[in-house]
């Protein structure tokens, strides 16, 4: 058979896959077997084709996207995020324009405005996808332009600001931002001391924002910020779209960062910025409302995009454990390693489950922000256990720039700060347990 | 020109899955493995549309011979801008003895039934690699053939056609109707984007069967065996030129 070679061929032309390794010992067979491999290889204890392939809250239609996103994700944006990563900079409008132009930046947007007119469920299968991507920055990226500036902007903006905005940023022409933190506010967003004012038929807006993802390359930022000044600090703020291009908006800084380096972060400093009073977003005085309404969408994204990077990185972890002899023996084959292997695949696994079931309540209408903060603070904590305890299997050779683990240890890092900390997570949940002082106190 | 053309896709292990050889050594693992349009097909598939968006095609019509699965595939056919799609529904078990002569025979049919003025077909499936089923459709129906294309332009009322052949490129000129394959340069196939997927699904899949169109698909081959290729010996180490000239006069090498 010329089957071999043709394939060798086709593979060289062709975007690539991650490869389908050959197992080598028996251990690693055994272990693959409870591993997940979405949308990539054989799984021989299943019959079930990969065409029909249905998870809960996926039907097979999430699967045709998650593909299509894949496919994307592998000719698009793998083979160029060692060059992003080393330039601290990810090209946002080139890359957005390719996966808008596929359809997958408006998922659950109104057809009106460019989108496909599906529900949050489909935003969460394109987000788990995008786990296949080697670069935790770029996946922040589209997690800001997807599911963290747009929600409350989608819901309650109005038509000529969708069309002006919310359209581009669908097709993946403009790129989009969030600015929620200061420098002394950022988990307390209620303490927000950027302002805007009204004077005539505009706004003029003073302060500055912290911690910008996008905010380097971004068209456009929904800022939060005060406009009812007299109104108690939870009624006091409003969404207002400031285009970037606007006099007064100044990036101060792209910040240097430990991981995430193929995307931007911004310092953003406003001086007496001018929109028209039409940019607000919804009722005045609702901003931190729609903010807290809107964290429930960002914080189950940021839990779903987390979890194939775990998979991917206890895969590969084995995979090398497998390969890699000492002592006369492979790696894998120390009861130490593939039993952490198989619990940290086994904590995965339920993180996926509390997602999905999230998930599944928010898209039939429940308010879930207890279930999404959980998501958000296991994800955050889950992917630093799994980053280091695979670091440590890897050996010398983690702590090289060579591999991805070590890329992978940096970037998670940042998931348990960004989105609302580990710490702000089990704030809201004491809260809504009935156990922190704050909730006694009032009782 | 508003030409009708046929495409034919088939539905292939993916070409990034390891394969694998089934234990009856009849064939290889198919369940539960990932399975793609055969790239050379998408390829087809792609010119076709590129073609009608040169407005020298009119309606593009993709047909897979297969298991049920076969749709998925034909739906990405359609997704990627074929107009409509005929699934000749061949059993699992049988689809696996369909041979060229078997699949050039329902081709050559339905060409004849949809007045279909072009053939595209991928120059080989990755799975059986027969580079078979083009050529015998072009003899079952006496049309002309320009295999391993590269480029298709329209001239002087045909096609010029330039093929991949040994050592270089041969252009020729065929009239219509013809029957074309593809070779891996003609173009970079697009993907079918979402809003396409979706359109796609509302697209027709007429079914079919080879008795409907009177094609005999009774196996003429016997598989005999399939076998892994044979793994690479260990080679060995020599300490010096002189024990390495000695091991090769020894290997009769030289």
């Amino acid at each position: 058979m010329q089957s071999v070679a043709c394939r060798g061929l086709i593979r060289r032309f062709l975007p690539q896959k991650e490869p389908v390794s050959s197992w080598t010992t028996s251990t690693a067979r055994l272990f693959l077997a409870g591993a997940r491999t979405a949308s990539t290889a054989a799984q021989p204890s299943k019959q079930v084709d990969v065409e029909e392939k249905t998870d809960v809250i996926f039907t097979n239609q999430h699967f045709e996207i998650r593909n299509l996103a894949r496919k994307l994700i592998d000719s698009e944006i793998n083979p160029h995020v060692d060059k992003w990563e080393a330039e601290g900079q990810f090209p946002g409008h080139a890359v957005f324009k390719k996966f808008g132009e596929a359809g997958l930046l408006g998922l659950n947007r109104d057809e009106a405005y460019g989108g496909m007119g599906l529900d949050f469920s489909y935003n969460i299968a394109f987000a788990e996808e995008l786990g296949y991507i080697d670069a935790g920055g770029v996946v922040s990226a589209f997690g800001v332009q997807t599911d963290m500036a747009t929600p409350a902007f989608a819901k309650y903006g109005s038509h000529e600001l969708k069309k002006q905005y919310l359209e581009p940023a669908i097709r993946g022409e403009m790129v989009a931002c969030v600015g929620v933190s200061e420098v002394e506010a950022g988990s307390d967003v209620a303490n927000t001391k950027t302002h805007a004012v009204r004077k005539g038929g505009d706004f003029i807006i003073n302060g500055h924002k912290m911690w910008i993802t996008n905010g380097a390359q971004a068209d456009w930022i929904c800022l939060v910020c005060n406009t009812e000044a007299d109104k108690p600090k939870h009624l006091s703020k409003s969404h207002i779209l400031v285009p970037m291009k606007s006099p007064g908006v100044t990036v101060a800084k792209k910040i240097s960062k430990m991981g995430n380096r193929s995307s931007d972060t911004a310092q953003i400093f406003f001086e007496d910025v001018k929109v028209p009073q039409t940019n607000l977003i919804g009722e005045a005085g609702m901003g931190f409302i729609y903010q807290m309404e809107q964290f429930q969408e960002e914080r189950l994204w940021c839990a779903a995009s987390a979890l194939i990077g775990m998979d991917r990185i206890i895969k590969s972890t084995a995979e090398y454990c497998a390969e890699r002899k000492a002592f006369g023996s492979a790696v894998l084959n120390n009861q130490i390693i593939y039993f952490t292997l198989a619990e940290l695949q086994t904590e995965v696994e339920a993180l996926r489950a509390l997602t999905y079931r999230a998930v599944a309540n928010y898209t039939q209408g429940d308010d879930v922000t207890l279930l999404a903060s959980m998501c958000k603070l296991k994800a955050g904590r889950l992917a630093r256990i799994v980053a280091d305890k695979c670091l440590q299997f890897w050996g010398g050779m983690g702590y090289s720039e060579e591999v991805l683990i070590s890329r992978y240890f940096r970037d998670t890092r940042c998931l348990s700060i960004a989105g609302g900390t580990d710490e702000i997570m089990l704030h809201i949940i004491a809260k809504y347990m009935g156990i922190s002082p704050e909730k006694a106190k009032k009782k | 020109m508003s030409l009708r053309v046929l495409v034919g896709v088939k539905r292939v292990v993916d070409y990034a899955v390891k394969v694998r050889v089934r234990p009856d050594h009849k064939w290889v693992v198919t369940d539960g493995v990932k399975h793609s349009m055969n790239p050379f097909d998408e390829i087809a598939v792609e010119e076709a549309v590129r073609l009608k968006e040169k407005k020298i095609v009119s309606e593009i019509v993709a047909v897979s011979c297969g298991p049920p699965q076969s749709q998925e595939t034909l739906r990405t056919a359609l997704a990627m801008g074929a107009d409509k799609a005929i699934h000749v529904e061949v059993p699992a078990k049988d689809a696996e003895l369909l041979s060229p002569i078997h699949v050039a025979g329902i081709i050559a049919k339905i060409a004849k039934d949809e007045k279909i003025d072009l053939v595209i077909l991928g120059k080989q499936a990755i799975d059986d690699d027969s580079n078979q089923t083009g050529q015998m459709v072009a003899g079952l129906l006496n049309w002309p053939q320009a295999t391993f294309a590269s480029e298709i332009v329209q001239a002087d009322g045909g096609l010029k056609v330039t093929r991949e052949i040994d050592g270089g490129l041969e252009v020729i000129q065929v009239k219509l109707p013809a029957v074309i394959t593809t070779d891996l340069r003609l173009n970079q196939p697009r993907y079918a984007t979402l809003p396409n997927i979706m359109k796609a699904k509302k697209k027709p899949i007429d079914k079919k069967s080879p008795a409907d169109l009177g094609v005999d698909t009774k196996p003429r081959l016997e598989v005999v065996s399939v076998d892994e290729p044979p793994v690479r010996q260990a080679g060995a180490k020599v300490a010096n030129v002189e024990e390495l000239v000695q091991k090769l006069k020894e290997a009769g090498r030289i």
